[in-house]
Order: C-alpha cells, then structure tokens, then sequence
C-alpha cells in the first residue's frame, strides 16, 4: 500500500514559537492515521498547512506521490482534501444546508437551487447517519449538530482524504460510536483518514497507525495495534500518566446551592429544563449526566444567569439568586467554567493575561482608582501560566485567538479555578484537553472539593463524571431522573438514566 | 390633512426616497461583504459632482445628457470607492477611520475640480435635469396610478427595480450566498474556497456605484446644480435607512420611503393645518432626527453582519 499523504521535514513557525519544527508524517491510503500530542504541540498546525491555510516555511507535500504546492483551501479541496476544524467553521445564521453547499452550490439559471441542495445533504446525511435538520439554522442546533454539519461539509465535496481536527472532543459517548462507525465505513469506501484527538481509547478503537508530536516535533509514528495506552501517553508526555483520579471519600456539609422547580426556556422557546430541583453540598462533586441537549445546557446558563430562569427559584447558600445580574452572582461566590470556550470563556482578541482576569479587573491588585495595575496582571498571568502548563508562543502577551485549543481551555480553567468559589459550575471542563492536562485539572477539582466547595460537574465524557464525581445526577428531557452514588453506579445503569428507560427517584421527589 | 395634498407629496417624496433607497443598497453590498462603509456620503457627493458636471457639458450636444451624467455619477462612484476598497481590503485599514477620510475628501476634492472647470466652487446650474415622466395605462389605475404614475422620476422606478434586484442577487443566488458569508464568518467562508479578498472589493465597488449613481440622482432631480451641500446629509441618511431596514433590501425600500416622506413634510408642512403651527425648522429636522432616533434603537442589536466592519486575517479562528 502506497502513501497517499507525505508530509515531508515541515516546519513552521509563529510569533515566539515554532510550532512545527522539521515534522514528517505519512499516511497510507485506506487507512485512519491518528495524530496525538499535547496541547499546543503543532498538530492542528500541521493539518491547517496540509489544507492549504497555513504556508510551511519549509518542508514538502506530496499527495498521491505527487509533489504539490497547496496555496490554499481550494487546492486542498481540489486535490480532494476536506477538514473538520477543531472550531467550526460555521456561519451562524445560515442554514445548515447553506453552510453545506457553500462554494459549490448547485444553480438552477442563475438561481440558487435551494431545494436540490437540501435533497442532496438529507440524502448524504441518510447514506452515513449523520442526523441533520437541513433547514435549521446553525444558531438553533447543538455542538454535536453541527460538528455533524461539519462532516457533511466534506462528504458534499467528495473529499477522499479527510482531517478530522479533535471530532469527539464535543460528541456524546453513542455519537462517538457512531462516528466511529462511520469512520471505518469511509474507509472502506476507500477514502482515508487523518484524526486528530486526545482520547487514547479513540486511537485504539479505529486508527492502524499513530503519529506522535512533542512541542512542535515528531517524537514517531508507530503501529496501534501493538502499542497500549499506556505506551502512547508516554511517548507524548514524556512521563508516566495516571489515567485514574485518586481522592479520598467526600465529606458533604451544608447545601450551598439550591435548586428549586426550575423552569428554563431553550434556544427554540420551549421548556429545555421543567421543574427541576437539585442540590450541591459543600465539599461534594454532584456530576452532571444526560445526553446532548437534554437540558444541561440550560439548566447551567440559568444558575449562571446567562439564560433567564421561566420560575422556579435559585440560592446560593441562603440567597436567592434566580434574578440577580451576572456580576452579582460572581461575587457572592459563584463560578463557572463554560461549555463554549469561544462565546462565554474569552475574549479573543484580548491578550492571555488580559484574560486571565475577566473577573476581577477592577479589584486590587488588579486596579487602584479605576485604572489597571498592568504589573499585577501580568504577574498574575505568569503565575497561572505556571500553575497550570499554559503554553503559547508569547506567554502572558499572546492575543488568546492565537492560542491552541486546549491551551484556550486551560486559561479558561486555570481563571476560574484560581477564584476558588463556593460554588462552582463546571461544564466540559476537559474538552479538548491532553491526559497530562485532564490528569492535572481533575486533581485540582477535588483539591476544591477538599477545601469545602461544592461544585457541579457537568460533562458528556462519562468516565470523567464516574472517576470525578462522588454523586451523579442524571438528566433526560430536562428533568433529573434520577441520583445515584459514583461509586455504586456503571455504565449500563448511567445509560439506562439517560435514555430515559430508568428512573432512580419519583417525579418531583427529594433530589 | 387632506388627500390631495398627500397625493401631491407623493412625486416629492419618491424623489427624496429614491437616491437614500439606492445609497442604501449600496451600503448593504459593502456590508453583506464584511465592510463597513459610512463613505455613502462622500461618494454620493462625487457621484452628485461628476453627473452635474457632465449634464452640464455635454447638454449642448445630446438630449440624453442627464443620463449620461448618471453614468458617469455611477462610474465616479466606483473609482472614488476603490480608495476604501483599498485601505480596507489590502491596507487593512479601521473602515471607519477610512470611510471618514473619504467623507473629508469627497467635499473638497469636489470643490476643488469645480475651481478648475467652472471657475466657481460649484458646478454650473444644468438647464434640465431628469424629467418627469408619465407612465401611459398605468396611469389610469386608480388611486396608485396617481401616487406612483404621473408626474413622476423615472429614478423611483429604477430604485424599486433594483431593491428587487438586489433581493434576487443578495438572497437567492449562489453569488449572494458567498457575499453573505463573507460579511458573517469570513473565515468559514475562506475555508469553502471564497475569495474573501475578491468578494469584498465587489461590495465595496457595488456601493460605490450605487451611491455614485444616487448622487447623480439626487442632484438631477432636487438640485440645478452641484454645491457643496446638494447631498446634505443624505448619505447618512441612507446609512441609517440601512440599520433600519435590518440590512434587508425590503427594509431598506421601507425605511427609505419613510425618510422621504419625513423629508417631503418639510415642504408641505404649512398646507397641514394641525402641522401649520410648528415652525418649519422642525421639519428639516425631521429626517435627521429620525435617523438618531434609528440608530439609537437598533444600535447593539446585533442583527447586522457578524463580521461587518472587521479586517479579514486569514489566520484568525
Ligand atoms: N495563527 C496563529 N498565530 C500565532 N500562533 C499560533 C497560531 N496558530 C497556532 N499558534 C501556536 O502554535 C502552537 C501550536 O498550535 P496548534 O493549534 O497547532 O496546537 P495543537 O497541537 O492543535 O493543540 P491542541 O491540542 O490544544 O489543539 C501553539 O503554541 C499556538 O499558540
Ligand atoms: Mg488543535
């Protein structure tokens, strides 16, 4: 077998940083080529010059055992290569039929044919099972919707080499399994695959071969089949990784945060959450589990205040907070890290550690008399960047658009972590992020918990919920089915919950 | 008030609407692309000069003068624009900070050309403009063919003919699908393979000629001769008509009717007696009350293009 990707001694470099640095990697044809390294360690880099949107400064590309030179997106495509962003590039207000097409639409005269293209993408979503609403607008569907839509993309264009930039980073556990699924069919249809993701398990399940990155260099590329977990995260860390979380048994004191009857609207203004009531303790983890849009999204936004509660009340120790503005809340103890990184974490267009204290500028020592102490910002930034392994090419200088992913993700953690609030509201906080990284977060979310604060965890990745939590809440259509102890809990049981099969309390009984 | 003197402000009105319409959908083009364009004035105020100047010239030797002077508004138009387009495309310049520069430039360059041709600091006065015209069978529909069919600017027909136009192109062409997602996530748009780039020089040279053409119009129509302020404003106007109309060409038609008719009430004000009362400044006012007023409402609503007004970095994400 052939290489159909041939990515020969890349380098390239960006303000303060080479984040690739003499890279080669081949891809057999027919196969699923995995690509796996910390955060920050070049791979998003690397698939971006292969689609044509970053220029190597040196290096050579052969696809096919051609040499080519691909200037931009278009050569990419024409060459039949298609990507999956790690940010979707998507048009909010179109619709997932117009993201779709775009570039290539299919024209009646001179008229876009609307309704062929939406035959086409429902009939290309039926032939791999990607379950789309061609009509819907992007701004009205879930992530895990439109990290469909972003497949479809490259599936409309016939794309024969596709790059999926960390797909399952946003996917619940069954969308995985099919997407793996879906990827192996893909193969077998002769098309190949380059994946990048930090999920070992992933790379074990589909991929034949592992390429390994380390701050900007190949560390080798080596046979899946015959190489553990273990092995891998080694190879990419560069040190052992524990993979379990180790904390002692939870000593839940007083409720801090209490949810009452809660009614929340969703994005298309029907009931996402329907009186719904729960409590956090202190010094407990209460995890958080459901499917994808089962109401997680909006229960969460409205104890943060960035959705409206319908009724229903909130408090916050004894004070009810249902109502209150946003800053209110932070100040009375609330935290939150954000399933969207891009639209509620950052500010992208400010600097790393301009960022770092979106929260609390206007407090010494981060501001004396209305103006800011640029010193104890970036001192404060230098500390966190430290702390919690944030690495980008300019440290606490660099604009956060520029930063990968996961060191995005790891600023967001490391801001809100360092607050230390009673009651903190945590969502996907891993997404995105390496096992060394996931290792180090998790372990500061107990330390939380073992100071007294009580936190809920919100995540789809169901071993994080079952090795972080102490209790688990599980939500199906916006109600809390049921509540049972980590401990004497499995995957089967969480799966029965979550689909709605399985109820572990009565309607509306004591949560 | 009575209905006659509403059918009587009708030709006035459409005239006052017809180029704020056109400038408008000018400022849509520029917008849906990704570029913010508060230049519309100083182009109409090109626009305005080149097609007096050339009706002036030309009207000795052909009676279709006045539309040439429309062309070369349109033409003027595109040129002049071309320096944002520029500034804002490949110098990635603060569309602001150049549409303003563009503004400044308009009054003077204007002034200083007609120094040149003319000798004064306005362009001769053309003995005709556009003529009214009257559209025969249509006219004897009743009601509407009194309000839009006689005695009207041709120039109406043609700003309803391209907000149409430009509904087709803008929302139901593949062509407007690009521009769109250049002026919402022009990244997502790179990445389909659109020349961002490309594109937003064409919306920035699409207002360009409309807001050089309704310069034309307007001096054409409501002036007999180009001054520094035969555009007062008007260009703002239509900025406002924009925001207003929800970026939407049927908005933007509406809008720009009711910024027409607000300024025709200036004229008749004094015919309506329980208007009679309030002094006629009031009315000039009017209109650029009511544009405040628009932009004040809808100003932080972010119903506009997502990616209006930012430069395009192809590496941004
Ligand atoms: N457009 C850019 N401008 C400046 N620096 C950049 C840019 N893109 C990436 N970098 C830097 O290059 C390095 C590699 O980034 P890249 O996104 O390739 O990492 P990654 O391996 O995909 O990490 P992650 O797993 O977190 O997504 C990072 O340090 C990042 O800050
Ligand atoms: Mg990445």
């Amino acid at each position: 077998m052939g290489y159909i990707i041939e990515m020969l001694n890349i380098t390239k470099d960006f303000p303060g940083i080479r984040a690739n640095d003499n890279v080669t990697l081949q891809v057999e044809e027919r196969s699923i080529h995995a690509l796996l390294g910390e955060n920050g360690a070049g791979k998003s880099t690397l698939m971006s010059i292969l689609f044509g949107l970053y220029k190597a400064e040196q290096g050579s590309i052969r696809i096919r055992g051609k040499e080519v030179s691909i200037e931009d997106p278009n050569v990419a495509t024409s060459l039949g290569i298609g990507m999956v962003h790690q940010h979707f590039k998507l048009v909010q207000n179109f619709t997932v039929t117009e993201n779709i097409v775009l570039g290539s639409e299919p024209r009646k005269g001179i008229l876009l044919d609307t309704r062929s293209a939406e035959k086409k993408v429902e009939s290309i979503s039926k032939l791999y099972g990607l379950a789309v609403d061609p009509r819907a607008k992007i701004e009205d569907i879930s992530v895990g919707m439109q990290q469909r839509v972003e497949i479809l993309k490259m599936l409309y264009r016939d794309a024969e080499i596709l790059i999926f930039d960390e797909p399952t980073a946003v996917l619940t556990p069954q969308e995985i399994h099919e997407l793996m699924q879906i990827m192996r069919r893909l193969v077998e249809e002769g098309k190949t695959i380059v994946l990048i993701t930090h999920k070992l398990k992933e790379i074990k399940a589909v991929a034949d071969r592992c390429t390994v990155l380390r701050r900007g260099r190949c560390v080798g590329t080596v046979p899946v089949a015959s190489t553990t977990e273990e092995q891998m995260a080694e190879m990419m860390v560069g040190r052992e990784v524990n993979f379990h979380v180790e904390k002692g048994a939870a000593a839940p004191k007083d409720v801090l945060l209490r949810i009452r009857d809660l009614d929340v609207k969703n994005s298309k203004g029907l009931l996402g959450v329907k009186k719904l009531s729960l409590e956090v303790r202190a010094g407990e983890i209460l995890g958080l589990c459901g499917i994808d849009g089962n109401g997680q999204t909006e229960l969460i936004q409205a104890i943060t205040g960035l959705a409206k509660a319908e009724s229903g009340h909130i408090f916050l120790r004894e004070k009810e907070i249902t109502n209150l503005p946003i800053r209110e809340r932070l100040d009375l103890g609330l935290g939150h890290i954000p399933e969207d990184r891009h639209r509620h974490g950052l500010v992208l267009d400010f600097n790393l550690d301009e960022n770092l204290v979106l929260h609390n500028y206007m407090q010494r020592p981060f501001a004396s008399w209305g103006v800011l102490n640029k010193k104890a910002i970036k001192d404060n930034a230098a500390r966190l960047i430290e702390e919690f392994d944030v690495r980008s090419g300019q440290g606490a200088a660099t604009p956060a658009r520029s930063m990968s992913g996961g060191n995005q993700q790891k600023a967001i953690v490391a801001r809100e972590i360092d607050r230390s609030p009673d009651v903190f509201i945590v969502a996907q906080p891993t997404r995105g992020l390496d096992v060394g990284a996931i290792e180090y977060i998790h372990k500061r979310i107990v330390a939380e918990r073992d100071k007294g604060k009580a936190i809920l965890l919100a995540s789809l990745e169901l071993d994080e919920i079952m090795d972080v939590s102490d209790r688990i809440a599980v939500i199906h259509e916006g109600e809390i089915v049921g509540i049972v102890q980590a401990a004497q809990t499995d995957e089967n049981e969480l799966g029965l919950m979550m689909s709605g099969s399985l109820r572990k309390t009565p309607k509306g009984g004591q949560a | 008030m009575s209905i006659k003197i509403l059918f009587e402000m009708f030709p006035i009105a459409l005239m006052f609407a017809s180029p704020i319409i056109i400038a408008a959908l000018g400022g849509l083009f520029s917008e849906r692309s990704g570029v913010v364009n508060i230049a519309l004035e100083g182009i109409m105020m090109v626009g305005a000069f080149s097609a007096a100047t050339v009706t002036v010239l030309l009207e000795e030797s052909t009676v279709l003068a006045p539309w040439l002077g429309l062309a070369a508004g349109l033409v003027a138009g595109i040129v002049f624009s071309l320096l944002h387009a520029v500034a804002s495309v490949n110098m990635r310049a603060d569309q602001t900070i150049s549409g303003t520069a563009l503004n400044i430039l308009a009054g003077g360059l204007t002034v200083y050309l007609c120094q040149i041709i003319f000798r004064q600091q306005r362009t001769r006065a053309f003995s005709n403009g556009i003529q009214k015209v009257t559209v025969p069978l249509l006219e004897k529909i009743p009601v509407l063919g009194r309000m839009f069919f006689i005695e009207n600017y041709p120039t109406f027909f043609l700003a309803i003919f391209l907000v149409f136009f430009t509904w087709i192109l803008v929302y139901k062409t593949p062509f407007g699908l690009r521009l769109r997602s250049c002026g919402e996530h022009p990244q997502a748009a790179a990445s389909m393979g659109i020349n961002v780039a490309w594109m937003r020089y064409f919306g920035v040279m699409a207002s360009g000629a409309l807001a050089g053409l309704a310069g034309g119009i307007m001096v054409l129509t409501a002036d007999i001769q180009y001054t520094l302020v035969t555009i007062h404003g008007t260009g703002f106007i239509a900025l406002a008509s924009l925001v207003f109309g929800k970026w939407n060409p049927f908005g933007v038609l509406g809008a720009g009717l009711f910024f027409g008719f607000s300024t025709a009430l200036s004229f008749y004000a004094k015919d309506i007696t329980f208007l009679a009362s309030l002094p006629g400044e009031f009315f000039y006012a009017l209109p650029y009350v009511l544009t405040i007023v628009a932009l004040v409402v809808f100003a932080g609503k972010s119903v506009g293009p997502k990616a209006a007004g930012q430069i395009y970095d192809s590496g941004r994400r």
